[in-house]
């Protein structure tokens, strides 16, 4: 005979075999729990809206922290209160995908305040399912955000004082000062009646991401018995009388029917859209050769900021890219843009680059005192120091050339203090250390000022005038 | 419950296995059929049952039950 069961949906699994243990078909929630409720209307909404295989539940820190075990779903369990940053990334990933993020109120308004707050105010496509027992359930019932005033928990035990622990936060009302969301409402699963309209909540909510139409946060007013030390009827009671008080049911809005679907243009990564973003279409930026003859050379460029230590390893950087290199330029800098040290790291390479830090530099420029006392033990054997002739009393290691290079006198003649780097640049090149031709050397200095030009020939003129000193002195 | 699938009217179907004694199902049923049993379960919990009628096939025991296994209520459909 036809029947109708109203029984498990089918998007909760019959057996928890990732639970395993002596009771593979019951839940690991304590009897009278909100979570098994929650759950089951999920499924339900999940199965009627047909949007199971495009489901990815993600699992709190939390009693639900085994949400995982249950939804025969797309799963991922995250670190506490990260869901809606890895949530984000799942439905940015996978655009089609109905992510649904389920957090408790310690995950969700304590540790993970920020990430919720901020991937509301972005819009994005994932439901939220926002668990409120007013306590934290797994760690052994602790004060959480929701704790109402007066409530006892073991970390309140004379309840709690707003004096000391400030007042309960309302998630909804918070996100409902934000654009973006397209639906919020506060429901509650205390008792039938309350059940019937979360049923719907969550319908709604589920809707929008079957639709793809955004962010939607739904507030459960749930049940503690075992930690809150009720039973069925007293966590009924505690939730239509204590917490409903203090945290109103109602829709803060239902944005459904105006909203449009979200589609997020693909993102372009490659290498040609790249170039045309950058503006790197032009000779100046050829494709790098792989050559496994070439020497890596690892270079580290210190000084002061305004010294133009950043733009010398720019500059370099070029070089190596007009001599179809693997090239990568990294800095480092204080907080300060002028007066603070900085330093950069190139590597100009014949293969792909791991790693652009560099630890241990073949050349290592210093157009400063402190740079080189910091700098010089980390030149490798046989490496170069390039340092500036005002320095004086810094011992260098053994096994190291060190050539003090009048840089700033050379500069201050050719008619620019601020071209001491590009003093260092022309030696670099005249020595030869980095394996790039001479010419590469020149057509960076014009990449590099090519917004500037009236500063090329200055600048070339310092190049050469480098190069010259280096043959004379240096042996 | 055969008989009552027989008599073509709706009942619960009890898990008694998955049933955790929570009690929350007893205050949700409209028609004051289910009852907490003398008896425990393989697992030691004490567990809901049916008084055999009455049921109206409205569902509240099962959306109220946190188990997901626990109840599930069976409605006949009348053949037009």
């Amino acid at each position: 005979m036809a029947e109708k069961i109203i029984g498990k949906p089918a998007a909760i699994y019959d057996e928890f075999s990732r639970k395993g243990g002596a009771a593979p078909t019951a839940t690991h929630y304590c009897p009278g729990c909100g979570h098994g409720i929650i759950h089951k209307l999920i499924g339900e909404a999940m199965d009627d809206l047909g949007i199971q295989d495009r489901s990815v539940m993600i699992s709190p820190v939390g009693c639900a922290v085994f949400a995982y075990y249950y939804f025969d779903c797309g799963n991922l369990q995250v670190a506490h209160g990260r869901a809606p940053a890895v949530g984000t990334g799942m439905s940015r990933a996978q655009d089609n995908a109905v992510v649904i993020s389920y957090q408790g109120d310690g995950d969700l308004a304590s540790i993970g305040l920020n990430e919720t707050m901020q991937a509301a105010n972005r819009g994005e496509k994932m439901a939220v399912f926002f668990v409120n027992n007013t306590v934290f359930g797994m760690t052994g019932g602790q004060m959480a955000p929701t704790t109402l005033i007066g409530e006892k928990t073991v970390t309140c035990p004379d309840g709690r004082d707003p004096r000391f622990a400030g007042y309960p936060l309302h998630m909804c009302e918070i996100l409902d000062n934000l654009k973006a969301p397209v639906f919020i409402e506060r429901v509650s699963i205390s008792d039938i009646s309350h059940i019937r309209k979360a049923r719907k909540a969550i319908r709604r909510a589920l809707e929008v991401q079957r639709d793809g139409k955004g962010y939607a946060f739904v507030e459960v007013l749930s049940t503690c018995p075992t930690n809150l030390k009720q039973n069925a009827q007293q966590s009924t009671d505690f939730v239509n009388n204590m917490m409903e008080k203090e945290f109103p049911l109602q829709n803060f809005r239902d944005r459904f029917d105006e909203a449009e679907p979200l589609w997020r243009d693909e993102s372009d990564f490659s290498k040609s859209a790249i170039d045309k973003l950058y503006s790197l279409e032009d000779n100046a930026s050829p494709e790098a050769v792989p050559d496994k003859d070439f020497r890596i050379a690892l270079v580290k460029i210190a000084g002061f900021g305004g010294q133009g230590v950043l733009s010398m390893g720019l500059t370099l950087a070029r070089a190596g890219c007009r001599d179809q290199r693997y090239t990568s330029w990294y800095p480092s800098y204080g907080p300060e843009q002028r007066g603070g040290t900085s330093n950069c790291s190139v590597v100009i390479s014949g293969e792909s680059i791991g790693s652009p830090v560099v630890y241990e530099s073949d050349v290592l420029i210093a157009l400063n005192q402190p740079s080189l006392e910091k700098f010089a033990g980390d030149v490798k054997k046989g490496g170069v120091i390039l340092y500036d002739a005002t320095i004086s009393g810094v011992e260098v290691p053994k096994n190291v050339r060190s050539i003090a290079v009048p840089a700033m006198q050379i500069a201050k003649d050719a008619g620019s203090v601020k071209a001491a780097n590009t003093v260092m640049l022309g030696v670099m090149m005249e020595l030869g250390d980095t394996g790039l031709p001479e010419k590469v050397f020149r057509e960076a200095i014009e990449d590099t000022f090519a917004s500037k030009p009236k500063l090329i020939p200055m600048n070339l003129t310092i190049l050469e005038a480098a190069a010259k000193w280096a043959r004379e002195n240096i042996k | 419950m055969s008989e009552n699938s027989e008599n073509m009217k709706p009942y619960p179907q009890l898990n008694h296995l998955e049933c955790k004694g929570c009690e929350r199902c007893i205050p949700a049923c409209p028609k004051s059929v289910l009852f907490m049993s003398e008896h425990i379960n393989e697992r030691g919990y004490r567990y809901v049952e049916y008084k055999g009628e009455g049921c109206t096939g409205c569902g509240n025991c099962y959306y109220t039950c946190p188990e997901t296994l626990a109840i599930a209520v069976h409605i006949p459909i009348k053949e037009k």
